[in-house]
């Protein structure tokens, strides 16, 4: 009977084994290396353009807005500067579950790498330009805490800020004229944008995966890759279904999703988007507004920006690239580790407000492995390039 | 099983002639008919082919059931992926009738793969219907 029972028991962890083993890879399909391709950072293209910022692509700009976001003197306390929240090493995030300025922010720092091609800033889409998004911080009182007048000071007494200032947008107001205060102050932002456009995502050890997998070179593909990170990119683009939202080169749609995430105890959950789109309408920065330099208006993504019940407690898709270095995640920074994330996906909880779009995925644990596997490919060191620029 | 052979083959042939004779390009060819049957409606979009994640325009063509083309009519258009119980991520609206049963769509953008449902309604003479569009990117 006990040696029965002995065999019994091994029968079973042979079996239970053979069921919850990894999955090995599968061959990739015509339609497969199709999907791989419409990921791959080679098809990202061009930044597109910022008619909304007439010195977008001025490198004396570009390096204005540098040394702008590097000067601690924007911030009321003097001593912060928005790379405080936006720190390369970690992709231009934080690495907190909110921002931390002189108080604490509303949510967690999202990265600037690529964020030019999104037609939305923030969480909640609340700006429609890198420019708008840029003024942002310096008048939130839990960030730089200071205002538009202290900022055009600082320039005016910098003789150094002061010339470029000249050079690229002509003299300074005068403080008491409220509207070319306005104009100075948007100035300043683009200028501010027109450096973090050239913040860009580099390739990554998936890219030269889908580049392989292109050529059909077979020994490439299995030097860049493990059977676990293969099998991680088939369920990605596979049953997994991440790339309803999370799609193109820079995967992400830019769009609002409500994917159920949960408050933290005893905080009121997030409306985000709802709220987004009625504060970027409003907003006098906006592509539509007054300091725009699109004089045709060509503001299609905010002219025709919906809302809706849908869009309560709906959130940014962020894109996946360099996530590793960009832990806490979610909105407010509510899930520490990658593989929670996955967890939540694949249980798909109801939503606290509004409901959420994703739909239980009954994932096996091995599997969730194997996509974390994958996620970490998509991860690239900062290129020689930026790190001069910095 | 040849005759059934030789009619698939007619059909293929059929539909291929029909689609080269379309613009090459089977969603501008195809019309749709409103719930009631009183218009029909077809679209050609200006980025060709549609790709997820871009916004552009579009150009609706409605006719009425003989084939008239419908002017001065009323246009709303909404959408959405019934499997995902979303809706499009913009509001699109009708901007300007073009004249000869055309009108131009602004702010379309679909930013998921898979199977869209546009819901427009027409009203024209005091008369409306709506109209069930289905696409597959």
């Amino acid at each position: 009977m006990k040696r029965f029972l002995l065999v019994l028991a091994m029968v079973g962890v042979i079996v239970a084994g053979w069921l919850y083993r990894p999955l090995a890879p599968e061959p990739w399909t015509d339609s497969d290396i199709e999907i791989l391709q419409s990921l791959w950072i080679g098809n990202l293209g061009p930044v597109p353009p910022d008619p909304s910022n007439v010195v977008a692509d001025d490198p004396r700009a570009a390096d204005f807005g540098r040394r702008l976001l590097f000067d601690g003197r924007l911030s009321a306390s003097g001593a912060l500067a928005g790379l405080a929240c936006a720190q390369p090493e970690r992709r231009f995030t934080d690495g907190l579950q909110k921002g931390q300025a002189i108080g604490t922010a509303r949510r967690n720092t999202p990265s600037i790498v690529g964020v030019a091609y999104s037609p939305w800033m923030y969480w909640d889409g609340r700006r429609d330009s890198q420019w708008s998004q840029a003024l942002s911080p310096i008048e939130d009182a839990n960030e730089h805490g200071t205002d538009r007048w202290h900022v055009v000071r600082v320039i005016s007494e910098d003789p150094s800020y002061n010339e470029t200032y000249k050079k690229l947008f002509g003299d300074l107001p005068d403080l008491a004229d409220e509207e070319a205060v306005n104009a100075a102050f948007s100035n300043i932002g683009k200028s501010i944008a027109a450096f973090e456009r050239t913040i860009l995502p580099s390739p990554s050890p998936f890219d030269d995966y889908v580049a392989a997998v292109v050529a059909n070179d077979v020994a490439s593909q299995k030097e860049l890759f493990s059977d676990d990170e293969v099998v991680g990119l088939q369920l990605f683009v596979g049953k997994a279904n991440c790339t309803q939202c999370h799609n193109g080169p820079l995967l992400t749609n830019h769009e609002f999703h409500n994917t159920g995430v949960i408050s933290f105890p005893g905080e009121v959950p997030d409306k985000g988007r709802v709220i987004g789109v009625r504060e970027v309408k409003n907003n006098i920065f906006n592509c539509d507004g007054p300091y725009s330099d699109d004089l045709g208006r060509n503001c299609a993504e905010l002219e025709f920006a919906r809302t809706g019940p849908e869009l309560i407690g709906a959130f940014r898709t962020p894109s996946l690239r360099n996530l590793e270095n960009t832990a806490p995640f979610m909105h407010k920074g509510q899930i520490a580790s990658l593989i929670e994330v996955l967890q939540h996906y694949n249980q798909a909880p109801l939503a606290m407000i509004g409901h959420n779009e994703a739909k239980q995925l009954g994932l096996r644990d091995s599997e969730l492995r194997q996509l974390e596997a994958f996620l970490h490919t998509l991860s690239a060191p900062l290129t020689a390039d930026q790190q001069r620029r910095l | 099983m040849a005759v059934a052979v030789a009619v698939v083959k007619a059909r293929y042939l059929l539909t291929a002639t029909l689609c080269v004779l379309l613009h090459q390009n089977v969603a501008a060819g195809d019309a749709w008919e409103s719930n009631r049957g009183l218009f029909i409606v077809s679209y050609e979009s200006a980025l060709q082919p549609i790709e997820i994640n871009r916004i552009h325009n579009w150009q609706l063509h409605i006719a009425n059931a003989g084939g008239d083309p419908v002017t001065s009519a009323d246009v709303e258009v909404v959408g959405g992926m019934p499997l995902h119980n979303h809706g499009l991520p913009t509001r699109p609206l009708v901007t300007e009738e073009l004249g000869d049963g055309n009108y131009r769509l602004e702010g379309m953008r679909f930013h998921m793969a898979g199977d869209w449902e546009l819901t427009i309604t027409i009203v024209a003479d005091g008369k409306t219907d709506v109209v069930i569009v289905t696409l597959a990117l």
